[in-house]
């Protein structure tokens, strides 16, 4: 080779690699400018007058907490109705049917679909099936079974994957002892897919907070305390939302700010529990 | 039905370890068995009802205005014209946009995290991608709308920011986690043994990595991609707080303009009769896309299956 040619390559190598290191560094520099520019701005207004005190359009005494309730209300009812039966599928995929078996076939078909699907087409069905032909109104609980249906592909595949995991010795050293099915579900498989179903829900529950369009096309948006699962509810997605549709004000920018910092401190926990869980689950030895 | 329970009582019970035995048992099996089917087939039921309201509530606005002067129609003035082909070009594109600048960045970050960073450097990068994943889309949609909308106003001195433009941007920011994501697994699926036989002839690894793992790792960075595409063409609120949302016809990326997706949610909750219907035609064509897309990941798929 050539004296030239082996330059020309190096020099092809060299912008190849400063390209490769631009992309990284443009992905993370993105995660932290936008990291930077909400929590700089926002975190001098967090503070606990903030998180407990009602929302007041005006003023600086405005504050997140029926919002906060109002979250936390349809991650439980979400979850409550989409854990059950996420992991009932799951633990009908993975130890009952036969694999590869024609209804096997079509349940995956139709959860991978379900994973497809934008939200807003769930908004737009929870809006006409929950809230209308259901009659259950603009509703913490219209939002929470539209959600159900949006994180149960989430729950199905990820407990699908942790009980998969769990080795197969495990079931038939159980069943040589003569353990019926389901004692061996519930007493064995079960208690060491856990970490994984765990996972599972955390996961669905950072869906839950994250999602806004369909939360308020079946939830409403009124920012009181819902006093009841069939009151309107309006979540802090919904919530930051709003504020950035009437930024006139110093204290409603302050609002936003701190609003948005909220939603990032509890996308942080989210992610921070998931990983420790995953770590412990990997140093788990079978 | 009845082999199952054969299979597990065929086993002499001791007795003193087992909860129950005999013909309860069965029972017992029998019932979480079907229970357990139940749940399994609520997702399939949940799909077919969805499929059905979401078909059903648009035939109204099909049957008025006509499938062609819904989808080629260039107007959107309800209750008279129900034309969503401005909407149609926008969320096309915003994604194309999205795609062009979003999934180079996001391809040579995988590169980046699966070949080149030390472990250290990688194992602070992945999480950092996770998070970008995290980040729900009103967080983009008010970063997007303080930061990149007056900016495009500064920079290209058009009256406002609200711009398919920077919709582009946002969508190409969000994307890149999906991307990121499944390239890098593609990547680091590719046998160790092509890189070490291309390393032994004498090739330098940055040759390695773009004349060979690249394009080995094909199939798995083009279902990335597709589904980057997806989650740029599904996506609703970050888009609605920057693009401006005016339902007409985008004369350049410069302008404002209306995804499908922004039609739907701006205007469902006060909308009623054939409008209402014709939101639910936008839906339609909004899933027409994204099954196409899916039919696109299936054959993909099948293609790496041989």
């Amino acid at each position: 080779m050539s004296y030239t040619l082996t330059r020309a390559r190096k020099i092809q190598d060299t912008a190849a690699k400063a390209l490769i290191w631009l992309g990284a560094s443009l992905t993370v520099g993105f995660l932290l400018w936008i990291l930077w520019y909400i929590l700089s701005n926002g975190l001098a207004h967090v503070n606990w007058e903030f998180v407990s005190s009602d929302y007041t359009s005006i003023g600086e005494a405005s504050g997140i907490w029926p919002m906060i309730v109002s979250t936390i209300y349809m991650v439980l009812a979400s979850i409550g109705v989409a854990a059950p039966i996420g992991i009932m599928t799951a633990i009908y995929l993975t130890e009952y049917a036969k694999p590869g078996s024609k209804l096997v076939k079509v349940i995956r078909f139709c959860t991978e679909s379900l994973a497809g699907i934008p939200s807003i087409i769930f908004g737009l069905f929870g809006l006409t099936f929950f809230v209308g032909v259901l009659g259950l109104g603009f509703s913490v609980l219209s939002g929470a079974l539209t959600l159900s249906i949006l994180i149960l592909p989430v729950i199905i595949r990820t407990t699908e994957e942790a009980l998969m995991a769990v080795p197969q010795s495990y079931r038939e050293g159980s069943y040589g002892l003569g353990a019926p099915k389901i004692y061996t579900i519930t007493r064995l498989i079960l208690p060491s897919a856990m970490p994984g179903i765990v996972t599972s829900i955390v996961l669905s529950i950072g869906r839950i907070i994250g999602e806004s369009a369909p939360v308020f096309l079946t939830a409403g948006m009124v920012a009181r305390i819902p006093e009841s699962l069939m009151d309107s509810g309006r979540t802090l997605t919904v919530h930051l939302y709003k504020l950035t549709q009437e930024l006139y004000t110093i204290h409603e920018w302050n609002q936003a700010y701190a609003t948005a910092t909220v939603l990032i401190v509890v996308v942080l926990v989210i992610n921070t529990i998931t990983k420790l869980i995953a770590s412990r689950f990997n140093k788990a030895t079978y | 039905m009845q082999s199952a329970s054969i299979d597990t009582t065929a086993v002499p019970a001791t007795g003193t370890i087992l909860p129950q035995s005999g013909r309860r048992r069965d029972w017992k099996e029998q019932f979480f068995k079907i229970l357990f089917l139940l749940a399994a087939i609520i997702g399939v039921l949940s799909l077919a009802v969805i499929a059905y309201f979401i078909f059903q509530e648009s035939l109204p606005a099909f049957a008025e205005a006509g499938v062609s002067g819904i989808v080629t129609g260039t107007e959107w003035l309800p209750p008279a014209l129900y034309g969503i082909l401005p909407m149609i070009v926008a969320s096309l594109a915003s994604t194309i946009g999205a795609v062009a600048i979003g999934v180079p960045v996001a391809l040579l970050t995988a590169i980046f995290i699966a070949e080149v960073a030390p472990k250290w450097l990688a194992n602070i990068i992945r999480p950092a991608v996770e998070l970008l994943a995290g980040i729900p889309s009103v967080v983009y949609g008010f970063f997007g709308l303080i930061i990149i909308v007056p900016m495009i106003q500064e920079w290209f001195n058009v009256p406002a920011g609200n711009t398919v433009l920077a919709g582009m941007l946002v969508l190409a920011v969000m994307i890149l986690p999906t991307v990121i994501a499944v390239s890098e697994t593609s990547l680091r699926a590719v046998p160790k043994t092509y890189k070490e036989g291309s390393l032994a002839l004498g090739a330098s690894p940055m040759f390695t990595i773009f004349k060979l793992l690249v394009p080995a790792a094909r199939s798995g960075i083009l279902t990335g991609v597709i589904l980057g595409i997806a989650r740029a063409l599904g996506e609703t609120m970050a888009i609605i707080m920057v693009m401006g949302n005016a339902p007409a016809m985008p004369g350049s990326i410069l302008e404002p303009a209306r995804t499908l997706t922004a039609n739907i949610a701006l205007e469902m909750s006060y909308a009623s009769g054939v409008h209402a219907s014709a939101l639910y035609a936008t839906g339609i064509v909004l899933l027409v896309f994204i099954m196409m897309l899916n039919g696109t990941l299936l054959y993909l798929n099948r293609e790496k299956a041989k």
